[in-house]
């Protein structure tokens, strides 16, 4: 057990790492960084200058160690269009983008387990037919083009929520369930696929024999086995649902890290794309981790494996 | 051969009527891609301001002559959605197989040789896994410039991970068994027991992802081109069309609601197409997909 916790954090910090080497190498897909960095019309001394003033003259592992060493203090060079520190831009716009993620991640959880659940308990039923067919629906629908039928829907013909930006909870809900229909879709599925067959379980039917109530059976003795392969899924998907940010933050304006992000690499501020990617790219992995280390608390059989 | 080919369809058809509507669909929309020449009304990027915002037949002003309408610009709504195919299958049918073939050499390799290759190779994987995809793919494109090849190649970098770990997995157990053991033992080479005993029994699993990344694929490109950074106009996709039909929303919402149908149109009949072949080709997929 100790030596899988030490494994998997030994992991975690070389895959940062890794991060980190991608996010810092970003600039150089084209060669040049001072041509990216700066505008199209600029002159053969600016760019020399620019070049010597950010050090791209060096070697190139002077240069990632550098970054490296910058990164650790939390140091991701200016943003070349806010004049500012990239890293607190980007602080600044985190927590928005937590409650949108936060919020998109349990509305597809309280969706999709009892629609799942209600579906393997009845298996076969109209209940069933309905409950694949949102699923199916659901993960193959772009989350974007959801967004603006639900903007012309609920904002602009009904006026019962505001089309964009950031406010109180009724901003919130169709730019969390945008994001979150995919999610609820896969997670359905998975509760469905998990359910029929722990309801095959001795223990399960041991329940049954001994008279306990189908309903009891199903959420206090099959759910819980039934919910462990939810939290790793959820998990593993969460870099996924923080690029749907990156795409549904855009589309109603939310004051995000996506949004900003977005902008950024729009108007080619690389520091601050370089920030971000490896922010966000980090968080994945810190999840992940934590993630895998609860399963590991959740499910005893898993520690002797 | 053929006559194999129409039994196993017939198959997958009668094992999974939803396997069945997925076909056609997929197959309607390979058909739009390859004849949409033949089957516009007008060319796709011909502008004609005498037609702007033209509704869709049914509605009250509309013509046949344009089917689904018009969009700001004049350009016929329904030409561009066939000829918007052309990219949406492009970019997901090419980026899909070339993530394949990286995707597979490398889970063939790792799982194979074992030891500190598969260690690297599985490391980059979960490097790979760590980004959000599309972060990645539109830092990447902002880059490179949104060329068709470009779009590929960053696509495929989003989706060869998923084909890596699941036959890395197959190849794994392949590898202990008695007979694979035998022929090595015989002196076999490595590549020729890859090649004739490993590679064919894990086709069938890379089959059913190569469709379900096609999928996923064509949403991420969409994405990509709503945001500005898909394959650059006059090409119409059916991203950038959603986008550009954003601003007239309330006056025209066609050109906006008909490309967001063919997209998930096509995907959920690539995605019923998927699961059958699943359900038909290798069921213990189930959980990893």
């Amino acid at each position: 057990m100790r030596a899988y916790i030490a494994t998997r954090l030994a992991t975690a910090v070389l895959v940062i790492l890794g991060v980190s080497l991608v996010s810092f190498l970003l600039t150089f897909l084209t060669g040049d960084p001072a041509e990216i960095m700066l505008p199209p019309g600029a002159t053969e001394n600016q760019i020399t200058a620019f070049r010597a003033a950010w050090g791209f003259d060096d070697p190139l592992p002077v240069q990632y160690w550098r970054f490296l060493r910058r990164a650790v203090h939390g140091d991701f060079g200016v943003s070349l269009r806010h004049g500012q520190s990239s890293l607190p831009l980007i602080a600044a716009r985190l927590p928005a983008t937590l409650q949108l993620t936060v919020t998109a991640m349990l509305l597809a959880i309280v969706l999709a387990v009892p629609l799942g659940v209600l579906a393997a308990a009845n298996r076969g039923s109209t209940i069933d037919l309905l409950a694949m067919g949102v699923a199916l629906l659901g993960q193959s629908v772009p989350n974007f083009w959801l967004a603006i039928m639900m903007i012309l829907l609920f904002a602009v013909s009904w006026g019962v929520l505001p089309t964009s930006g950031r406010g109180g909870l009724a901003h919130v809900v169709m730019p969390a369930a945008a994001i979150a229909i995919n999610l609820m879709a896969l997670l359905t599925r998975l509760v469905r696929t998990t359910m029929i067959e722990v309801l095959t379980e001795d223990y399960v039917r041991t329940g049954r024999g001994k008279g306990l109530r189908e309903l009891a059976v199903v959420t206090r003795h099959a759910l819980p086995n039934a919910l462990i392969p939810l939290v790793t899924v959820v998990g593993l998907q969460f870099g996924y649902i923080l690029g749907g940010a990156i795409v549904i933050e855009t589309v109603f304006t939310w004051p995000g890290v996506g949004l900003f992000t977005m902008q950024a690499i729009l108007n080619r501020d690389y520091p601050v794309v370089q920030a971000s990617v490896f922010i966000l790219a980090t968080a994945v992995v810190l999840i992940n981790l934590t993630v895998d280390l609860l399963y590991v608390w959740l499910d005893p059989r898993i520690r002797v494996g | 051969m053929i006559r194999a080919h129409l039994w196993s369809s017939f198959r997958l058809v009668r094992r999974s009527p939803l396997a069945g509507v997925g076909a056609l669909i997929v197959g309607l929309v390979m058909v739009a891609a390859l004849a949409a020449p033949l089957l516009v009304t007008s060319d796709p990027i011909d502008q004609d301001l005498t037609v702007v915002l033209r509704p869709p037949f049914w509605m009250e002003d509309g013509s046949v002559r344009h089917p689904l309408g018009t969009d700001h610009l004049g350009r016929d709504v329904y030409s561009r959605l066939v000829y918007g195919a052309r990219i949406s299958l492009t970019i997901s049918v090419l980026a899909a197989l070339l993530g394949a073939a990286a995707g597979v050499a490398a889970g063939l390799v790792a799982g194979y040789l074992g030891g500190w290759v598969d260690t690297v190779i599985m490391r980059i994987v979960d490097l790979n896994l760590a980004f959000p995809l599309i972060l990645l793919a539109l830092a990447v494109v902002a880059l490179l410039g949104a060329s068709l090849r470009n779009l590929v190649i960053v696509m495929a970098i989003t989706t060869w991970m998923i084909y890596a770990r699941v036959v890395r997995g197959l190849t794994l157990a392949l590898r202990e068994q008695e007979l694979v053991q035998a022929i090595r033992a015989l002196g076999a080479h490595d590549t020729r027991i890859i090649a004739r005993h490993v590679l064919p029994n894990v086709l069938p699993a890379v089959m059913v992802i190569w469709t379900l990344e096609v999928a996923r694929v064509i949403l991420m490109e969409s994405a990509l081109s709503f945001l500005g950074l898909g394959v650059p106009p006059p090409t119409p996709t059916w991203g950038r069309m959603l986008a550009e039909g954003r601003d007239y929303l309330v006056v025209a919402g066609w050109i906006s609601i008909f490309p967001g149908i063919a997209i998930m149109v096509t995907v959920l009949g690539i995605n019923f197409l998927g699961d059958g072949l699943r359900d038909l080709l290798d069921p213990r997929l189930r959980q990893q997909t």
